[in-house]
């Protein structure tokens, strides 16, 4: 087991340098310069311009940048200066991330409970009409883009039965957060009831949960204790990597409800060519998703005993 | 000759009396699917005394499983459905009762072993725990106490260090031992009756014989009804009582072992026996029953084995044959031996 751990964590060490410089590259071949940006429609002289870019180190060439990058990186924990507003990366992290970490653990909550319950009830009685609906809801919820979901929500349940704020003004307030995630949750949502439907419905029929009614067990224990151990390992699985997405995926959602996260932070990056400041975003997200796949493969071992580690 | 509407028990070894444990009356079971009906179980009578094995053989959808899927009340139903029928355990008819009255019989009463273990027992739960939870659920014990009573119960049934393995999963056992758990599991509540479904088909045959004799040794040891169901003649011969031979969802024949294999008094239980390997009849071709188990959506008209079998006359495409009494050429009864078939004369004595 701990050997397992140690052999997962290093093997982060080349995908972490593979995405990093993968993603440093892409921002590099953009067009665009991020030093000529600042300037707007005016312009610089050109000896400016020059003296800035030595200053960012951004006359160097690209694998150069990149090696200097990730020594500050590894060595000072430094991701650099956003070029926009002088600022080191670090602080806008800090700034993004609280508010994101707050929104996306909102819409995880909501898109476990809700669509675990939906998939239960789905599963367990598959075939009928509450099967049907559940199927229905989850299809309407996966097809509609998010943009017009959060549209249709604002305009529901602000504007007309006025219980929720159109958008957010203190990212610190999960009432008002409420919204934003539950249209972050939607189609992960849709997912999560349509995969422990599946589950539930496909071990609803399996040799052990006969014997457990053969044993004359109550229905509640046959279905909390029998049926609901194996059907949720799928599941567990879908939820551990979908917290990656959901962080990093809530570019429009943060859009509409005006939340200055890691979305919203991501975008403004990648229109102003901010190489640093996108990598460093991108970095962390893709730490999370390793840190949580890691998470995942080990719950996996907790939740099926035939899986061991070694 | 006299055809007989009931069972005609058979008194049994080491029986309680009369009154037999377990007894299934004319009972129907059938899937309604979008083929069509399906009728796996047409009129089906037999019964168990305590002490009594009873063999069910059959090939598979000659409705014997289904059978006991009914008596133990876990058929899903719908699709299946019961119309016609009865079956009562000590007296009381278990399908008038509540679902809430035949849970707790279930386990408590009347326990199942399942074919195969491994698919059956919950992969993710310990021996321990599943073993346990009888106890805790049918008797209210604490956690400690229902794992005291597990490692004793794999202790009964012979699984070497059972206090080591307790909290192991079904997944690191070997296929017999698995079988045993589920035999411990079955047993744990000391019920009256048994219902083994194949509980050995999974095996291999040094395996079979171990596990066969355990559950003979137990059933003895406790004085319970068993329902032993299998398609497998030499696992019966051993440890049967009597035998009821099923197809296409009714009795075809019944008869206490011996005599059953001595002299079969129905053509497909005959084409049974030939086509069991024998060592002396080496290097010839291996008999075997001509044409397919019947279509259970269209059920031959007549006798039901009609197409396949080798002594079918007009009389048997027509006339459904009822469960006759079966006697000795001078006209003495044999006790509890009957046959579904027009010409059991013929096919007994001749």
């Amino acid at each position: 087991m701990g050997r397992y751990v140690a052999r997962r964590l290093l093997q982060m060490i080349p995908v972490f340098i593979g995405t990093t410089l993968l993603i440093f590259l892409m921002v590099y071949a953009l067009p665009g310069d991020p030093v000529r940006g600042l300037f707007g429609d005016k312009g610089a002289s050109p000896a400016v311009l020059e003296s800035l870019r030595h200053e960012y180190g951004l006359d160097k060439p690209v694998l150069v940048q990149y090696w200097d990058y990730m020594q500050n990186i590894v060595l000072h924990f430094d991701f650099g200066t956003q070029i926009a507003s002088g600022r080191p990366v670090t602080d806008i992290l800090g700034e993004a991330f609280p508010v994101t970490l707050r929104l996306a653990g909102l819409a995880f909550l909501i898109e476990a409970t809700l669509g675990i319950l939906l998939g239960v009830v789905a599963g367990l009685r598959a075939g009928k009409a509450a099967d049907t609906a559940v199927l229905f809801l989850t299809l309407l919820l996966i097809s509609v883009p998010v943009f017009v979901l959060g549209y249709i929500f604002q305009t529901v349940f602000a504007f007309q039965l006025g219980w929720l704020e159109p958008s957010v003004v203190d990212d610190t307030d999960f009432m008002q957060l409420l919204m934003p995630a539950l249209v972050l949750a939607c189609a992960s949502l849709a997912y999560v009831a349509r995969l422990t439907r599946t589950s539930v419905a496909e071990n609803m029929r399996a040799d052990y949960l006969r014997t457990a009614v053969a044993k004359g067990l109550p229905r509640r224990r046959i279905i909390s204790v029998h049926l609901m151990r194996n059907s949720l390992i799928p599941v567990v699985t879908f939820l551990g990597t979908d917290i990656g997405a959901l962080m990093g995926g809530a570019i429009v959602t943060e859009g509409i409800f005006n939340i200055h996260g890691v979305g919203g932070t991501i975008y403004e990056s990648i229109v102003r060519r901010e190489g640093t400041t996108l990598v460093g975003l991108v970095t962390i997200l893709v730490l999370v998703y390793l840190v949580m796949s890691l998470i995942v493969d080990l719950l996996y071992a907790v939740l099926d005993p035939r899986i061991r580690y070694a | 000759m006299t055809i007989i509407e009931d069972t005609a028990p058979v008194p049994a070894p080491g029986g309680s009396g009369d009154a037999p444990l377990l007894e299934v009356r004319d009972l129907h079971v059938e899937f309604h699917t979008r083929e069509g009906v399906v009728k796996a179980v047409n009129g089906v009578n037999y019964n168990v005394h305590a002490g009594e094995t009873l063999a069910v053989l059959g090939e598979s959808g000659s409705g014997k499983s289904v059978t006991a899927q009914a008596i133990m009340g876990i058929l899903d139903m719908p699709p299946a459905r019961i119309p016609q029928g009865e079956i009562l355990f000590r007296g009381q008819d278990m399908l008038k009762m509540s679902a809430e009255e035949r849970r707790k019989i279930r386990g408590r009463k009347i326990a199942m072993i399942f074919q195969d273990a491994l698919s059956s027992l919950n992969p993710v739960l310990s021996v321990g725990y599943q073993l346990g939870e009888m106890f805790r659920v049918h008797q209210g014990l604490s956690k400690k106490e229902a794992k005291a009573k597990a490692v004793e119960l794999m202790d009964r049934v012979k699984i070497p260090a059972a206090a080591a393995r307790v909290d192991d999963f079904p997944h690191q056992f070997s296929g017999g031992m698995r079988q045993r758990i589920m035999i411990a599991m079955a047993l744990a509540l000391e019920p009256d009756l048994i219902i083994a479904d194949e509980p050995t088909t999974a095996l291999d045959v040094t395996v079979q014989a171990q596990v066969m004799d355990l559950l003979a040794e137990l059933q003895r040891e406790y004085n319970m009804g068993l329902i032993l169901i299998t398609h497998d003649l030499g696992v019966v011969a051993d440890v049967a009582d009597k035998i009821a031979v099923m197809y296409a969802g009714r009795i075809v024949e019944r008869a206490p072992v011996h005599e059953l294999y001595k002299r079969p008094a129905h053509p497909y239980t005959r084409g049974l026996l030939d086509s069991i390997p024998r060592l002396d009849q080496k290097g010839q071709e291996l008999y075997a029953i001509k044409g397919l188990p019947p279509n259970l959506l269209r059920i031959p008209s007549g006798c039901a084995f009609n197409p396949r079998c080798p002594k079918a006359q007009d009389v048997c495409r027509t006339d459904v044959p009822p469960l006759y009494e079966v006697t000795e050429p001078d006209g003495t009864p044999l006790a509890g031996r009957n046959s579904a078939c027009h010409f059991w004369k013929e096919t007994i004595h001749g």
